[in-house]
């Protein structure tokens, strides 16, 4: 049976993050038992179509999920336990923001079946954080990760943002070494993406907030991939770090373009060459259910052509790269064959490492990735 | 059809001022003349290229026939032919006006005579038009009819006494407009036994009907079956079809001297319809062609290029079916290192240039990328030789040449009189030299001076515009060569000289263009892996850098949820970005930089 990977969204959160452009509604309560039965009928409505597959990993993301009462992600997690093939389950991760967690929410995570926890961490300097909106100080983080491992999770990621406002190389620094001192197994350290429709957009448009410049903003992402590699994470992706054979499972699914089925409003679905995400606002969303139709917005159907460039551009985000005979043993056919120029072109311009068996980036491609990104999506 | 006979039609064309409501007297002329129901009626009807009314101007001039029945009780034909209102096209004026008898001038009320409405005005006189004053927007609180009377006899010379005092807008006193017509304009007179002479005053490429001609017949008769023959290249059509245009185009079963409509035969090239020839009747043949079509000369060249991926041919193709339109437009291929195969075009001005690149881009889907525009220098090399200059890469080397010469032309601004300080500082600053200045009145001037055609052709209206308001208005015309100090400016970028840049500026001029130039291009071209360098260079010396510093980082956010879909048009929206770029070594510039060279920026 074919493996699956679950998402589901909880659009609900305290507060709106300057920086953040997800679908996520702070402090509307009312909403959330609401929303929580519809995502229990949406999962009924997959129900058949699940049944040729095998559930891998669930990743339940927001929005704050731990924002939510606890008895709301058990119900969650229980009905794809009832109804969906768990028996290869292997990775269970919930996002949580420090200072939402207590031993009562942390003991139905666990008893639901959470195995892994990630913590909306983003820095350890509070007068940072509250710049960019986050509703959590430095403490708040200590406190609640003291409470995970008393309780006994043993896979923690954390969150971590370079690039903010008046960040500096040693707050970066000062991040990561209180960070590691922790020993915890993973590590998501990302670059701040300006996006369009946040407030911090809006202020840096109008000149209100600087942000670090570029050169700075590669030191920040140079020096913490050196710092943690030293610090015995393996850089596995982009932006990821693992201690040894923690890796993320759920979100290499997404790397690797494997089968992933996404519920709630605004979540994504790869089936088979199928992608499709769902309404965005909650009474599409709602109204689509209610007709037992799936709720879903958009589809696109992917091309070969296009399933070949999607695999790629993902795929070396893994900083491991593309493994040429793995290519072959998907798609029947060499890279090189498809795109000779545009690998020989990267080479030669130092973006890409190209040997028998591998095609990664190179340090600088990992800084310019769009460069080949752009080369690959088919005309 | 009814037969009118010829002294019951008459030809007429509207000489006005940009904004002194030429378009809205035509719409309701034919309103009152009741050719249009109210639903058919659309705001300027005459004007019906999209960027026309965008501008508020008229580019291509067009006719329409009226019928009016006058206070006589005889029903006659009204002509109306549309001519074109900005000083860059004062050639499809003199042709439209070929056409007629007389025109009609509308002088706006508040403001008086405008220096454009002279200059059309004097070619009207020159063709012997009877000039019938109108005066308009007498609506507005600002009105001062009489005093804009006497100004019209004073400046021009003309009666006036007994114009009609309208409103366009308000649709007031039209019907006096059209009595005058009747009363004043002359009928025309040819011989409709003489052999044929028809003056082609417009064309177009029809994608049913071929080349359609718009014709003022002078003498004899035209219609279908005749074999034609167009006088300036001696080819012959088989005449298919003759008609007028109404409120859409009608055939007919002849025309005939006096007549103004349209003729289609088998003209299958757009370079065989040439407006301005004369049509004949090929077995019996008039043995003069018409006076009154002047060849133009353009006055400014620039190089049209294929942007990345566009086909040569396909922006040949366009040339040339807007050349038909157009005898104003003139091209012939060349080639650029930076820009590959491309065309050198002429255009009359910096208003034509641009008209003729939009239409390029909209009308026929093109993108295409300019290079800076020029004018023709006079060259003496050392050698003896003499040059005629319009692309700068064709300047001899700096060590060769003698001495040059530019174009200089004799320019009057129209401007109330508050503004004089600003126009002067302005001409001043282009390298005007003075000349005179004259009081129209109490607080209107005329400024004259010579100007450099080549400090004109940058941004010199816009400047002139918005130092004054908009209140200024120019005319000038070409008045000789004169002996300057003339450079070559060259553009390198990432070291390497880029000849699509290249621009001929006065040597006192060089380093303040060569600044502004870069410093433009700075902000147009994308960061690239590398550190990219501009430079502005004289012969081997620089004198002026910028630098776009290397890019260091071009990624995505993170991945969340799997949202690939989103991922994807960020990078779809980067690569069409890309797609509009010209490969320039290992420097992709796009579009937007060519036109960086062409702005005049005064700080």
């Amino acid at each position: 049976m074919e493996k699956i990977g679950i998402y589901i969204h909880i659009p609900f959160c305290s507060s709106k993050c300057y920086y953040c452009d997800f679908i996520s509604f702070p402090r509307l309560d009312s909403r959330i038992d609401e929303y929580i039965n519809y995502l229990i009928k949406e999962m009924d409505l997959y129900k058949e179509w699940l049944e040729e597959y095998t559930v891998k990993t669930i990743f339940i993301g927001g929005g704050t999920p731990s924002y939510l009462e606890g008895r709301y992600i058990y119900k969650l997690l229980n009905n794809i336990y009832e109804n969906f093939n768990v028996d290869k389950i292997e990775e269970v991760t919930i996002e949580t923001n420090p200072g939402t967690l207590n031993k009562e929410k942390l003991r139905i995570y666990k008893k639901a079946g959470v195995n892994r926890i990630s913590i909306g961490v983003q820095s350890l300097n509070d007068r940072l954080l509250k710049e960019i909106g986050r509703g959590h100080t430095s403490i708040d983080f200590y406190k609640n990760y003291e409470l995970i491992r008393s309780m006994g999770f043993k896979n923690v990621n954390v969150d971590l943002m370079f690039g903010l406002p008046n960040q500096t190389l040693e707050d970066c620094q000062k991040t990561l070494e209180e960070i590691t001192r922790l020993e915890v197994e993973h590590i998501s350290y990302y670059s701040l993406i300006l996006e369009e429709r946040t407030l911090m957009n809006r202020w840096y448009n109008e000149r209100k907030i600087k942000i670090p410049d570029e050169d700075v903003e590669r030191e920040m992402y140079h020096r913490g991939i050196e710092f943690l590699q030293n610090k015995g994470y393996n850089h596995y992706e982009i932006s990821n770090f693992a201690k040894d054979g923690l890796e993320c499972k759920h979100n290499l699914i997404y790397w690797q373009i494997k089968p992933y089925i996404g519920f709630g409003i605004a979540a994504h679905s790869n089936l088979n060459q199928n992608r499709f995400w769902n309404y965005t606002k909650f009474n599409n969303y709602y109204n689509s259910i209610d007709e037992r139709k799936p709720p879903i917005e958009g589809k696109e159907k992917i091309d070969k052509k296009m399933e070949i460039a999607e695999y790629l551009i993902m795929g070396l985000r893994l900083v491991k790269g593309i493994n040429k005979q793995e290519f072959i043993n998907r798609f029947n056919i060499k890279v090189e064959d498809i795109y000779g120029d545009v690998l020989k072109k990267h080479e030669r311009q130092g973006l890409l490492y190209i040997d028998d068996r591998w095609i990664r980036f190179t340090p600088r491609g990992l800084d310019l990735s769009n460069i080949v990104y752009v080369d690959l999506l088919p005309d | 059809m009814q037969k009118i006979e010829q002294t019951n039609v008459r030809n007429f064309s509207i000489i006005a001022h940009i904004d002194h409501g030429k378009s809205t007297l035509a719409d309701r002329l034919i309103e009152k003349t009741g050719l249009l129901t109210d639903r058919e009626m659309q705001s300027q009807v005459l004007d019906s290229m999209d960027l026309e009314r965008e501008r508020g101007i008229t580019i291509k001039l067009k006719s329409i026939r009226l019928k009016y029945k006058a206070k006589d009780g005889e029903e006659y034909i009204l002509n109306l032919i549309d001519t074109p209102g900005h000083v860059d096209f004062n050639y499809e004026v003199s042709r439209s006006l070929a056409a007629c008898e007389g025109a009609l001038l509308i002088v706006d009320a508040t403001q008086g005579i405008e220096a454009q409405t002279l200059a059309n005005v004097y070619l009207a006189l020159e063709q012997d038009l009877e000039i019938v004053p109108v005066i308009n927007k007498i609506d507005l609180p600002s009105a001062r009819p009489y005093e804009v009377k006497k100004e019209i006899e004073d400046v021009i010379g003309i009666e006036s006494q007994d114009a009609p005092l309208i409103s366009a807008k308000e649709g007031l006193n039209i019907e006096e407009v059209l009595e005058k017509i009747v009363e004043k304009v002359p009928a025309p007179q040819g011989d409709t036994n003489a052999p044929l002479k028809a003056l082609i005053f417009d064309s177009y490429y029809d994608t049913y009907k071929g080349v359609v001609c718009h014709i003022r017949v002078f003498e004899g008769i035209l219609k279908p079956g005749m074999e034609i023959r167009m006088m300036s290249s001696n080819k012959n059509y088989e005449v298919t079809e003759v008609g007028i245009t109404t409120s859409k185009q009608e055939s007919v079963d002849r025309l005939e001297a006096g007549d103004v409509g349209y003729v289609v035969a088998s003209i299958k090239n757009v370079k065989d319809a040439r407006v301005g020839d004369t049509i004949t009747d090929h077995y019996n043949p008039t043995s003069t062609p018409l006076p009154g079509y002047k060849k133009v000369v353009p006055m400014v060249y620039s190089g049209v290029y294929p942007a990345e991926g566009e086909d040569f041919n396909s922006v040949r193709d366009a040339l040339e079916k807007l050349q038909v339109n157009d005898a104003s437009l003139i091209f012939e291929p060349e080639t650029s290192v930076a820009l590959g195969f491309g065309f050198r075009c002429g255009f009359l001005g910096l208003l034509h240039m641009e008209i003729i690149q939009e239409r390029l881009e909209r009308e026929f889907d093109l993108s295409i990328v300019t290079t800076a525009p020029s004018v023709i220098y006079n060259v003496k090399t050392k050698s003896g030789e003499l040059l005629s200059i319009q692309n700068p890469t064709n300047l001899p080397d700096q060590t060769e040449i003698e001495y040059m010469e530019e174009p200089i032309v004799s320019a009057s601004v129209m401007t109330p009189s508050d503004y004089v300080g600003a126009v002067m500082e302005l001409c001043q600053n282009r390298r005007g030299e003075f000349k005179n200045m004259e009081y129209l009145e109490e607080n209107r001037v005329v400024l004259h001076y010579d100007l450099p055609l080549n400090e004109v052709i940058y941004d010199f209206f816009d400047a002139l515009k918005s130092r004054t308001r908009g209140f200024a208005s120019l005319d000038y015309e070409l008045k000789g060569y004169k002996e300057a100090k003339l450079v070559k400016l060259d553009i390198l970028i990432n070291g390497e000289l880029v000849d699509a840049f290249s621009i001929i500026v006065h040597e006192e001029k060089a380093y303040e263009r060569g600044r502004s130039i870069v410093e433009r291009l700075k902000d147009e071209i994308p960061r690239h892996q590398f550190a990219v360098p501009i430079q502005a260079a004289i012969g081997s010396k620089i004198i002026a850098r910028e630098t776009v510093r290397a890019l260091r980082k071009d990624v995505l956010a993170k991945c969340y949820g799997g949202d690939i879909s989103r991922k994807k048009k960020l990078l779809e929206k980067q690569k069409e970005g890309k797609k509009r770029m010209r490969q320039i070594g290992a420097v992709e510039v796009p579009q937007e930089a060519f036109l960086a060279v062409l702005k005049y920026d005064e700080k």
